[in-house]
């Protein structure tokens, strides 16, 4: 393959992936590993550095909209960065001592964690949700547009999120993923966000999560610009093309398919890696 | 839960609503920064890439072994250097740096944002942030 072929071929995987990513609401960054690796061979370190630039791609542009509309909680996205970012400092540090075939199990687990967590989307009730010390103390409390207007809730479990989203930060460093389902996680359910401030907040701290562990892997030599170019374009235009569509279309069925196929590439990094094929 | 409906004092209510107003212009701003980060830097990205696939028909790396990229393609001396020569791969690293930039920016506005709020314990917590993103990109380009 020459290199035009080979930059069109991954761009297209990349541009499917993100326009995916984006319609089913798990991002593009946790499908571009394993079609990388799977798909086309490519060494795991290559493929992480490329993702994790993909990942700082759509989490700017998604958030730049996102933050526009009101939904996102700056405080709230501001304060858990702390954590992500120690988290994605010590991400970055562990993937130098763990063999590339333990990543790809860790891969893999977190693949299937997603895929699962894509079903479990149902909104909580946010009312009677009495306020907690420290997030008042934290100016955390807010309120967000709904159709009846703005709606205030109250922000819980301050320290619960925040370990939650150091596991995300470090997750994000190892794996060069957005971490996005455990993120919704420690917000939607430890702190009890309403769900919709919690995807856009998620989405809203991804991209300094992942320019924290970015920046080492860059150092490292992990980022290949050959590579990174195809993936992050692809990833972006597909990822702003499935957020004008996600506007209008019905994708339950779609997520279930997606879930479905992220479901066999988890199952299959799993067996590849205690297989040692890493 | 209606704002009227949680038994809130008046003032505290008015205070909220200001806090909203003006954290709304903060977050168009802050949009503003994002947006123009991603498309400056995939602007570069994509005139890189072309002059990459331009001028090596053949690919220089191989993806299934991992060799690590060399010093100019991993320091920021190295990657400046390689743009001034308008190689298509220095392009492209240029282009992926200010993509890293680019949430780091916003990082770095918020601070400037939550001191004309005179929000001091945010300003903590995102000069702390900040701090933590200049260690992970400058610790590694000595």
């Amino acid at each position: 393959m020459n290199t035009l072929e080979l930059t069109a071929w991954i761009a297209l995987g990349s541009l499917l992936a993100g326009f995916l990513g984006a319609l089913t609401g798990l991002g593009g960054g946790v499908v571009i590993v394993p079609m990388l690796t799977l798909l086309f061979g490519v060494d795991l370190r290559y493929a992480i550095g490329a993702a994790l630039v993909s990942v700082i791609a759509t989490s700017s542009g998604a958030a730049a909209a996102y933050v526009r509309d009101g939904y996102s909680n700056i405080r709230v996205g501001m304060f858990l960065e702390i954590a992500t970012t120690i988290g994605a400092l010590s991400g970055a540090a562990l993937a130098l001592y763990l063999r590339a075939s333990i990543i790809a199990i860790i891969f893999g687990v977190v693949l299937l964690y997603s895929a699962y967590a894509s079903f479990r989307q149902q909104p909580h009730a946010t009312e009677n949700q009495a306020p907690d010390k420290l997030a008042t103390w934290l100016h955390m409390d807010s309120a967000y547009p709904t159709a009846n207007g703005l709606e205030t809730y109250h922000v819980r479990r301050v320290p619960l999120g925040f370990l939650i989203m150091y596991i995300a930060g470090v997750l994000s460093g190892l794996l060069g993923i957005g971490s996005g389902a455990v993120k919704v996680l420690a917000m939607d359910q430890a702190m009890k966000l309403p769900f919709k401030v919690s995807t856009t907040t998620s989405n809203f701290m991804i991209g300094v999560t992942a320019a924290a562990s970015a920046g080492i892997y860059l150092s490292r030599g992990y980022i290949d610009p050959g590579l990174a170019m195809p993936v992050m374009l692809g990833v972006l235009v597909g990822s702003l093309l499935g957020a004008r569509v996600l506007a209008g279309a019905k994708v339950k069925t779609l997520r279930i398919v997606f879930s479905v196929v992220i479901g066999a590439l988890a199952v299959e990094m799993i067996y590849n890696g205690i297989a040692g094929k890493f | 839960m209606n704002a009227q409906s949680t038994g809130q004092t008046n003032t505290e209510q008015t205070n909220l609503q200001a806090h909203l107003q003006m954290d709304k212009r903060v977050d168009q701003l802050m949009g503003l920064v994002l947006r123009s980060g991603v498309l400056i830097a995939a602007a570069t990205v994509a005139i890189g890439g072309i002059v990459f696939v331009a001028r090596h028909p053949e690919p220089l790396t191989n993806y299934h072994v991992f060799q690590g990229e060399p010093a100019e393609l991993r320091t920021m001396k190295g990657i400046f250097a390689e743009v001034l020569a308008f190689h298509g791969r220095g392009l492209i690293q240029l282009g992926l740096l200010l993509l890293i930039a680019t949430p780091v920016a916003r990082v770095a506005f918020s601070v400037g944002a939550f001191l004309y709020e005179r929000d001091w314990k945010y300003v903590a917590v995102s000069v702390l942030v900040l701090a933590l993103l200049f260690y992970s990109l400058f610790s590694g380009h000595s």
